[in-house]
């Protein structure tokens, strides 16, 4: 077993949600852009280190999900696919069709996060460029 | 030659703008376009934002309207068209004829181009359109031979624009009903072909499995590449064999070909992807821009620089790419 698989999954998805709430403050993301994920569940998997980040939305803001339930939709990459995404240097779909990343669950709230984060316009963040 | 490019979100038209598009094409979030997907599009803030920022930099933006409104829901077509004019809109890309026709008498200043969706593929159709609503530009369908397309341009004063690059339709554009036929939808009238509702991916023991409605469409083995989940690019048993009954899953890409799109005078190559991300467009367009720039009419076929058809591939369905129609015979 990796080492990472034994360190709690909640660290990494109380950081992500904080990400996304901050996103949700500063103006960077409407919050009418992520009705469709309101009550729904969402899981990040990086394969290559068998960890997993999940997250809830109420509607309001993003927490750390802890449930059993199994979540609405999950994506799954290697850690350096998550890192290309993030940075804008991939495309989804061509990650896809290389099969170095995956979508089950809901496709249509797949789509609503990979285009809300799309949508995100940097140049508008109100802090220093790093 | 002018470089069309897509855009699904306003990062997507700054990667265009600042790789060297000269015009951008974009939708609205709704049904009035043929990429009618959860949170891609523009809202009329975003398309403000958009249409400032490709004008400041002297590039157009082009609004797709190019689905088929319904009786009940003409409206909504009609107020995009309207939006369109009033914003500033540089041209709208439209294939219903009514619509046209509105958009001709109500804003004769708004500059139309016909969309592939309209499926016109002879220069007597394309003529009409120019004659009738004063039509300045045609996307052709991906049906024609090089030949033909030759054959067009000589014989309209319609400015003709090709695909250069990206995903490929089966040759029944504005008319196919396949989708419909899976999911209930027509993709000329809902704005999405395979909609994401209809969409399961599923890992089993036999592999990746895709399913439309329910309709398995393909199932990948592990490292096998995958496609989009369409009916045309699916694998299905006719006659005893399980393959590519329809379409194999492939891009469209032309590069090659520029120098002859110059001599024979098509006026713009259009680059598919308005689902794609930014990150496509923009290495998409740097691509293409490059190539555009170095050929030179009719100097043979354009021996691709060293990194573009690589480039081009990695984002290729199916990661292979295609001359499609264009290399046909067919005159």
């Amino acid at each position: 077993m990796k080492l990472l698989q034994l360190l709690p999954e909640a660290p990494p998805a109380h950081a992500l949600a904080l990400a996304l709430n901050a996103g949700i403050c500063f103006g960077l993301v409407a919050r009418s852009a992520l009705e469709p994920l309101q009550g729904k569940t969402v899981s990040l998997e990086a394969s290559d280190l068998g960890t997993r980040v999940r997250v809830a939305y109420d509607g309001n803001r993003f927490k750390a999900y802890a449930g059993s339930a199994p979540t609405d939709l999950t994506i799954r990459s290697s850690a350096s696919g998550f890192l290309a995404l993030a940075l804008r240097r991939e495309d989804p779909d061509t990650l896809f069709f290389t099969r170095r990343l995956v979508m089950t669950g809901d496709t249509d709230l797949g789509l609503v996060v990979k285009n809300v984060l799309d949508a995100i316009d940097w140049s508008r963040l109100p802090l220093p460029r790093f | 030659m002018e470089l069309v490019c897509p855009a699904g979100s306003l990062p997507a038209l700054k990667a265009a703008v600042d790789n060297g598009a000269d015009w951008v094409y974009l939708g609205l979030r709704d049904e009035t376009n043929a990429r009618n997907f959860a949170g891609l599009n523009f809202d009329q803030a975003a398309l403000a934002a958009g249409l400032a920022y490709a004008h400041a930099r002297h590039r157009k933006v082009l609004l797709a309207l190019n689905t088929y409104p319904q009786a009940a829901t003409w409206a909504r077509w009609t107020q995009a068209v309207d939006l369109a004019a009033a914003r500033g809109v540089d041209a709208i890309i439209v294939a219903d004829l009514g619509l046209l026709d509105y958009a001709h008498r109500r804003h004769p200043q708004l500059e139309l181009h016909l969309s592939v969706q309209g499926s016109a593929t002879s220069h007597e159709a394309i003529n009409f359109y120019h004659e009738r609503f004063g039509v300045r530009r045609a996307v052709l369908p991906r049906v024609l031979s090089l030949a033909q397309v030759e054959n067009v341009v000589r014989q309209t004063p319609v400015e003709i624009e090709v695909f250069g690059f990206g995903g490929l339709c089966v040759m029944v554009e504005g008319r196919c009903a396949l989708s419909a036929y899976a999911c209930g939808d027509s993709p000329n009238t809902m704005g999405a072909c395979s909609p994401g509702r209809a969409v399961r991916w599923e890992e089993t023991p036999a592999g990746l499995e895709s399913r439309l409605n329910g309709v398995l469409i393909d199932r990948y083995a592990p490292g096998e590449r995958a496609a989009y989940p369409t009916l045309c690019k699916g694998r299905f048993e006719a006659e005893g064999a399980t393959y590519y009954a329809i379409e194999e899953p492939a891009s469209l890409n032309t590069i090659e070909l520029l120098p002859e799109f110059l001599r024979i005078g098509v006026r713009a190559v259009k680059i598919e992807g308005r689902q794609r991300s930014p990150a496509y467009v923009a290495q998409v367009t740097r691509v293409w821009r490059q190539a555009i720039d170095a050929a030179r009419p009719g100097s043979g076929r354009l021996a691709p620089r060293a990194g573009w058809i690589a480039e081009l591939d990695r984002h290729a369905e199916g990661s292979q790419h295609t001359l499609g129609a264009f290399s046909r015979p067919w005159k």
